[in-house]
């Protein structure tokens, strides 16, 4: 199709020079407007039960901020450096890629396993599981959803590192490493919003 | 085995096409059941307990596994061709969203095996579904169409990008066929409806399996929460549903009545305006759980203003055909019986959304009979006008008009009488999901034998539309690229069946319906808009199949507490999509001297 033309353009960046590459990235745009709906059903429910406590603690009984507040800064930074490695890959630098994607998925990891122990000390100081109310359950189902997203987003970002070393900075590899930063921005919107209403309005409400 | 790593949209348009048709038998069956048991009063074709499981199947197979997949089909095939594409935007998704469909289906009906059907309804509002559903088969329900719900998503996601990148030179968006045009409203509706369905089914998996308490009352959860999620997927569902239908309607009347489409702009922002005001409306189905009268009164409002933009499609159709020289075979009969019986289904919605009345039609068969109106007197009129009308196109032969048109006349005077007479049914106080009636109420044993024998008028209608295809494909495929002669958007400028990379040469489109433009202006064939040269096309592939496998077997493993055999599935699914990731596909290119050798082949 309108292939050929397009490649010839040098303006066009890495990512978008392909057919392939701009229908990836439309399409994860169109893949990220239907998680928009996902978590935002699941805000809505957390929402309207979270005030549900059933004899059980509520947010401002549990929450501990320093702990939440470091792994905000963890996601935040993450986000960051996934900025720095789309930077890199527009100087057409694998290796910086490579490098912040590892940053990346570093930061990514102290995160997850901050949420782990989060999730662990609830349960074992406070009985705190998923049956103990409707506020435990949509609280868990919310905020797990968003963990095994950041879980997902690990174990992809990882694997294209490995494709980076393989393969280098190509028209294949650079649209996967843009549309993967995308959604690790989404991820951390998502966390921003779950920072505010669940944790922060948790403490306060 | 070509069948099940194929990656070409139309062959996975047939294999849609197919598997729907078997879901639409099996959801026709299980209906004729449900007639054959409200048939005489007191009647036990089925228990109470067959009852509920039939009336569920039915209604979550035909809409989920049957209506759904076969408008996939159509789509599939037609709208890359009508867009001059030479594939969908992604062939590999396209792959996974169908078998992962499949799947889902095999898992939803499972319970036929298993002894235990989903029985809480097709919208198995809690705690029906729940503390009052004890058996697995709403554990069915919610992984089995989480299943099949995530290739309906990823099918969205493919036409979207299709519809917006892969346009043929010259194909802008106002020029585009509206059968296209109803493709890409419906997808945006299905990208935002089948989300919060798939976080309601994921709430109610986990209170089902993991002890959890969204909708449990008596720890403080809400069931109302999960009826708004549900209808607000439930009600662009139904949109979902019937746009598609508008599209083959707007495609097949104008070439049938040899005039251009009346009113093409006023379509396709009657289509918009459809979907966007179906996401406003989802409330209208819960006008008596006591939201309010100010609520109420807006969803009643919003509601009712559907029908101007619904009320414009119905009156271009009309002016369509309106002094046009009209045909009237198999498929513009189909096309032109829609439009009465879908005003019919218009006219009741809009009875219903009168917050005030509705308290008296709740429930009733007025409400059953409103519904089987849109969708059977609707989607399923114009899924047979598409089937009549891109047969020749997708296999090369035209079904027999005479067959045809009996199966018109019998569907048609079947499906009035078995939800004509629901109306009044409704109205003398027959409720919904009864599984008998008492003798001696005055109407009710006449009324109800009435719609039973319109059930299996339709039955043998649609055993005749079988007889049909079977005959026909016996036949040689001598249909010619314009099988109709009257054909007005690009699919009907290539052979029948098209060549698997589609256009030899991406055609230049001057203009709405570009093939009836070329052919007024003498050519035999599309201008191209480049020369000839290699094509090239993606590989097939079986990790779709494989990784709807492990999507399944993971399903299995949640549903049952299984914890090893959910891991596995799950792993089997993440090995494939490293295997994915990592190997590259370079795909492979038709060179030019095959392109003449296989163009006289197809």
């Amino acid at each position: 199709m309108s292939h050929a033309h397009a490649e010839g353009n040098s303006i066009e960046s890495l990512e978008r020079r392909t057919l392939e590459g701009r229908n990836k990235i439309l399409g994860f745009w169109i893949f990220l407007g239907a998680e928009v709906v996902i978590f935002g059903t699941l805000f809505a429910a957390h929402i309207g039960l979270r005030s549900e406590v059933n004899f059980g603690p509520s947010g401002s009984e549990l929450f501990s901020l320093p702990i939440v507040a470091i792994m905000t800064a963890l996601l935040l930074t993450s986000s960051m450096t996934s900025v720095m490695a789309i930077q890199a890959m527009h100087r057409h630098d694998a290796k910086g890629v490579a490098v912040w994607l590892a940053v990346t998925v570093l930061l990514a990891l102290g995160f997850l396993a901050l949420e782990i122990y989060e999730f662990t000390h609830y349960v074992h100081e406070y009985g705190f599981d998923i049956q103990m109310s409707p506020f435990s359950t949509t609280f868990y189902v919310l905020v797990g959803c968003h963990g095994l997203h950041v879980a997902i987003g690990i174990i992809w970002i990882s694997l294209l590192i490995g494709q980076l070393f393989k393969k280098g900075l190509t028209v294949v590899t650079a649209p996967k490493i843009y549309v993967a930063s995308l959604y690790w921005h989404f991820i951390d919107v998502v966390w921003v919003f779950i920072f505010t209403v669940v944790y922060l309005m948790g403490k306060v409400g | 085995m070509d069948w099940l790593t194929t990656v070409d949209h139309k062959k996975i348009g047939i294999l849609y096409l197919g598997a729907g048709l078997v879901f639409f038998l099996i959801a026709g069956l299980e209906a004729v059941f449900v007639r054959l048991q409200l048939m005489y009063p007191m009647n036990n074709v089925l228990s109470a307990q067959q009852f509920n499981e039939m009336i569920t199947m039915h209604g979550t197979t035909m809409l989920f596994l049957a209506a759904l997949p076969i408008l996939y089909g159509f789509f599939n095939f037609i709208v890359p061709l009508q867009i001059g594409a030479r594939d969908v935007a992604f062939p590999f998704l396209n792959s996974l969203g169908f078998w992962t469909f499949v799947f889902g289906g095999i898992l939803l009906n499972l319970g036929f095996f298993t002894g235990s059907l989903p029985d809480a309804g097709w919208t198995a509002y809690p705690p029906l579904s729940t503390m009052y559903s004890p058996g697995e088969g709403m554990d069915l329900y919610s992984i089995g169409l989480q299943l099949s719900g995530i290739g309906t998503l990823l099918g969205g996601i493919n036409f979207i990008v299709t519809i917006v990148n892969m346009r043929a030179p010259g194909m802008t968006m106002m020029r585009m066929p509206l059968f296209t045009w109803t493709c890409f409203v419906m997808s945006i509706l299905i990208v935002f409806a089948f989300s919060a369905f798939a976080v309601g089914l994921l709430m109610l998996t986990f209170d089902r399996i993991f002890g959890g308490n969204f909708f449990n009352p008596t720890t403080g959860g809400n069931v109302i929460l999960w009826q708004h999620i549900f209808w607000i997927f439930g009600h662009p569902e139904v949109y979902i549903l019937i746009l598609p239908a508008f599209g083959i309607l707007s495609e097949v009347i104008p070439t049938f009545s040899r005039k251009r489409l009346f009113g093409y702009t006023s379509m396709v922002f009657a289509t918009a305006i459809i979907g966007f005001l179906g996401f406003m409306v989802w409330a209208h189905h819960m006008f008596t759980v006591g939201m309010g009268a100010v609520a109420n009164t807006l969803f009643s409002i919003a509601t009712m203003l559907i029908a101007v933009p619904t009320g414009i499609k119905i009156f271009n159709w009309i002016f369509t055909m309106w002094k046009g020289q009209i045909t009237f075979n198999t498929a513009n009969l189909f096309a032109t019986g829609f439009i009465p019986s879908f005003t019919m289904g218009g006219v009741t919605g809009v009875m219903l959304a009168i917050a005030a009345a509705d308290y008296q039609f709740q429930d009733s068969y007025f409400v059953v009979a409103h519904f089987h109106y849109v969708i059977v007197g609707g989607t399923v009129h114009g899924i047979f006008a598409a089937f009549f009308y891109w047969f020749p196109k997708m296999f090369g032969r035209k079904l027999n008009e005479t067959l045809g048109k009996i199966m018109f006349w019998l569907f048609l005077i079947g499906f009035h009488m078995t939800f004509f007479v629901q109306h009044w049914l409704g109205l003398i106080g027959m409720p919904r999901r009864v599984y008998t009636y008492l003798d001696g109420q005055p109407g009710w044993n006449e009324m109800n034998f009435v719609s039973s024998v319109g059930a299996l008028l339709m039955s043998v209608a649609v055993i005749l539309l079988l007889i049909n295809v079977i005959i026909t494909m016996r036949k040689p495929a001598d249909a010619e690229g314009d099988a109709w002669g009257d054909g007005r958007t690009l699919e009907w400028a290539i052979a029948s069946p098209p060549p698997e990379y589609n256009f030899k040469q991406v055609p230049l489109v001057r203009g709405l319906d570009p093939w009836w433009l070329e052919k007024r202006a003498g050519r035999k064939e599309m201008t191209p808009a480049e020369p000839v040269g290699p094509i090239h096309m993606p590989n097939g592939s079986i990790l779709p199949l494989i990784m709807s496998i492990g999507l399944f077997i993971a399903g299995l493993g949640i549903m049952y507490s299984q914890t090893i055999v959910a891991v596995l599935g799950f792993g089997v699914l993440i090995v494939c999509m490293v295997i994915r990731s990592l190997v590259d596909d370079p795909g492979y290119h038709i060179d030019p001297e095959e392109l003449d050798s296989k163009g006289v082949k197809a």
